[in-house]
């Protein structure tokens, strides 16, 4: 396989071909903040957190879906992608009801880290306070609709990892809404293994387990990368390395 | 059948249309059918039963014949007179005056020396209007499919790839990509099963170019998709029509179905090694879905959710394989370019922009309607000449083309040539050929804040730019229209709309701000008499979303 020489933020870097950006710059610990994307399940390059500038190419590109070229000469962290960054995680905030103090998440929070990250400080735009429901119809585990933020990293894992298709998103635009099975409750699907996937992939307190309360949802990390070197390498890693 | 049988096909209807002294032809596209021409066409056989003129006089339904703001339309092919508003009974006084006694019905004659015929050069309309839609012979008699058959038996797929490229001919749907291009990546390819997707989900406000070309001539889309078939070594094509579209569906159908039954579609295509089926696949209803990778996944039965390029579908399209995806307009214009050769085409339009365009022309205009100008002409003559300009001496204001991804062009750009670059340069785009012409009484907020409705509805809320993004833009947009708004909520409003620009994943929401940057470019003023100073707003309620009322 080619092997790819490239420049990132002034910093040469070789990668193998077919690799991507953001597989590079992960090696390396090149700091981005990503958010749909995880370990382990396909890219979709939806948050457009991972944008980068590549020399010679107009458009933003999405680190974790572009493959790297002979001679890239990529900017990750410019002023204007930070800005950015910053309004898209803005924009989150102001499109679900996220209210760090009450919720299950509280300090082991995706979106509350790349908040910290990007160096949010306030939100400019108009909370939207949409009125979104919230199933607890499943015995073990609760869905809040209202802090859901799209990354459809649930979706993804109950179809490509339990093979179950459990989730899916149904509706367009701002009124988007993840749905089990077809829009019925959690409860009521037949297709529901509970395993429990999507439910410690899930960035925010959208996805929690029964009984918890206020900052007690710490998700394991671990397990999807437990599972996927285990299938393909079949090698057993610990289960509490991270990502 | 054989090209002989074609020729033969096609010299036995030009025999029979010869042997009718009359031809009475009505516009039986939706335009006309919506303002009563099923009536007229009804009045016009009954009228022609009742004289017995059956024998000499046939009455046949056609494509759009262009001036749908004066329509229903009827034009009596032989003397070449065409009449505008009809109703029934002028429709019994064609027959009875016109057809019997030689006495034209002044009243509603249509001048067609006007400019609004006259300026315009017709390819890919050239048989709306002319021939009968839902008859496969008429389309044959009128050189139908003989582009087909040349490429199957003088040229080879190659040879189909190096002619379109040399002709000049570029993507119609907006972006303009070299189509000879395309075709050639998808042909070097690997793919064991090769697809042809002719993308019908026209869902720009008022546009309807696509749908005329269905519903007047479909069998011109389905011989320019089999002739990129062979071009490429593809076997199958889908048709993508949006559902909002019933008439085009049913000539589509039927005309798949004429073609299958004659063997110009199907199984060794004229006898040839070549087999091409076409099937139709109906949209749902998203306007996303008009994306290329969005209508893939759409055909492939999933949610129409747009995805990252590359892989471009020339490479990785359909079910995975080396995909062709056209628009309409495109596909109407391979089978001319086949025919004539690519020297011929490459001679109509500028340097770049080649051919012609079809515009649907809507809005404040006197001439609502379907027209195809060749490529280059001034923006100024399209809307004046051929448009009439603006109705009751409003004065011009904007033109807006390239529907919600495009932008409005003002006055002192009017002398602008209208091709792909010329658009681009002045904050809009070519789009797939919607012209919505705007007058003073057009409030540009408004038109901005209406397209950006359309783009937050239309958003398949995949990406957080433009799931979140345009909403707060409509809503930035709608407390300026309220007169609600500060000079921070306008710096608020450019500077998201170029995130949205930036960072957004499909075209949808790339193009999603333009309408407001562009109207920002030329009509400030419109946004700044709006604003309130900051101390009004300081003492005011703060606006908190209303979205859900």
């Amino acid at each position: 396989m080619a092997i790819k020489t490239l420049t990132i933020d002034g910093d040469q870097y070789s990668a193998q071909e077919g690799e991507t950006i953001l597989t590079v710059m992960r090696q390396h610990n090149i700091p981005i903040p990503t958010l749909c994307h995880l370990e382990g399940l396909s890219t979709v390059g939806a948050c457009r957190l991972c944008v980068v500038q590549v020399e010679g190419i107009p458009k933003l590109l999405p680190a974790c879906t572009t493959r790297v070229e002979e001679g890239m000469v990529i900017h990750t962290a410019t002023d204007k992608l930070k800005k950015y960054r910053r309004m898209i995680i803005a924009l989150l905030a102001s499109e679900g009801n996220h209210v760090c103090a009450v919720c299950v998440a509280n300090n082991h929070c995706e979106l509350q880290e790349l908040a910290y990250q990007v160096g949010l400080v306030r939100v400019r735009y108009p909370y939207l306070f949409p009125k979104k429901s919230l199933d607890a119809t499943h015995k073990e585990y609760v869905m809040d609709r209202n802090r859901c933020v799209l990354c459809t990293r649930c979706v993804r894992v109950c179809d490509e990892v339990e093979g179950a298709h459990v989730w899916d998103v149904a509706g367009r635009g701002i009124n988007c809404e993840i749905v089990t099975g077809l829009d019925d409750a959690w409860g009521k699907t037949e297709t529901c293994t509970s395993c429990g996937k999507c439910v410690m992939v899930c960035p925010t307190g959208a996805l929690f387990e029964k009984g918890v309360t206020v900052a007690e949802m710490e998700k394991q990390k671990g397990f999807l990368k437990y599972i996927i070197t285990a299938r393909q390498k079949k090698e057993w890693v610990s289960f509490t390395d991270g990502q | 059948m054989t090209i002989e049988d074609l020729q033969e096909l096609s010299e036995q209807e030009q025999q029979r249309q010869s042997e009718k002294k009359h031809r009475i032809l009505y516009c039986s596209a939706a335009g006309c059918v919506s303002c009563g021409s099923d009536n007229v066409s009804a009045m016009l056989k009954t009228k022609v039963k009742e004289h017995t003129l059956e024998k000499e006089c046939e009455v046949i339904g056609t494509g759009c014949m262009g001036l749908c703001g004066e329509g229903p339309l009827v034009k009596v092919q032989s003397d070449n007179i065409l009449y505008q508003n009809v109703d029934e009974v002028t429709a019994s006084q064609i027959v009875e005056s016109h057809i019997l006694n030689g006495k034209r019905v002044e009243k509603n004659i249509c001048d067609t020396s006007a400019p609004f015929f006259a300026s315009q050069t017709k390819i890919v309309l050239e048989n709306c209007g002319r021939i009968n839609s839902e008859s496969i012979d008429e389309y044959v008699a009128a050189l139908g499919y003989e582009a087909l058959g040349k490429a199957l038996t003088e040229m080879q797929p190659h040879d189909v790839i190096e002619e379109i490229r040399k002709s000049g001919l570029r993507g119609r749907g907006g972006a303009g990509y070299s189509t000879g291009l395309k075709w050639g990546i998808v042909r070097k390819a690997h793919g064991e099963q090769k697809y042809i997707v002719c993308n019908a989900d026209e869902g720009d406000p008022g546009a309807f170019m696509d749908r005329s070309v269905l519903e007047g001539d479909p069998h011109r889309v389905l011989e320019g998709m089999a002739i990129a078939g062979y071009a490429v070594g593809a076997s199958q094509g889908y048709v993508y029509c949006r559902a909002e579209y019933p008439l085009a569906i049913e000539r589509l159908k039927l005309a798949i179905k004429q073609a299958e039954k004659i063997g110009l579609l199907g199984n060794r295509i004229l006898e040839s090694q070549f087999n091409f089926r076409i099937d139709i696949r109906i949209g749902a209803g998203a306007f996303v879905c008009g994306e290329e990778t969005a209508l893939i996944a759409s055909i492939e039965g999933r949610r129409g959710n747009p995805r990252t390029r590359p892989p471009y579908p020339s490479e990785k399209g359909l079910w995975g394989m080396p995909t062709v995806i056209n628009n309409v307009e495109t596909f109407a214009n391979v089978a001319p370019i086949i025919r004539n050769g690519s020297d011929w085409f490459s001679k109509i339009g500028t340097e770049k922009s080649k051919g012609t365009k079809v515009f649907a022309l809507a809005g404040n205009i006197r001439n609502t309607g379907l027209i195809e100008v060749p490529m280059g002409i001034p923006l100024r003559k399209i809307i004046f000449d051929i448009g009439g300009g603006t109705p009751e001496g409003q004065e011009f204001k904007a033109a807006q083309t390239g529907g919600p991804s495009g932008g409005c062009i003002p006055n002192e750009h009017l002398d602008l040539p209208v091709d792909y670059e010329s658009l681009l340069a002045v904050g809009s785009f070519m789009g797939s050929g919607g012209l919505i012409v705007m007058d003073s009484t057009s409030r540009m907020v408004d038109v901005a804040k209406f397209f950006m409705q359309f783009c937050m509805d239309e958003s398949c809320g995949k990406c957080i730019p433009c799931r979140v993004g345009t909403r707060h833009i409509y809503g930035l947009l709608d407390k300026i229209s309220k007169k609600k708004a500060t000079q921070d909520d306008l710096t608020l409003l450019e500077e998201l709309c170029v995130m949205v620009k930036e960072t957004s994943l499909c075209g949808l929401g790339q193009g999603a701000p333009n309408p407001v940057i562009s109207t920002l470019r030329f009509f400030r003023h419109e946004y700044e008499q709006l604003l309130q100073p900051v101390e009004t707003y300081l003492g005011g309620e703060v606006e908190v979303a209303d979205f859900e009322k």
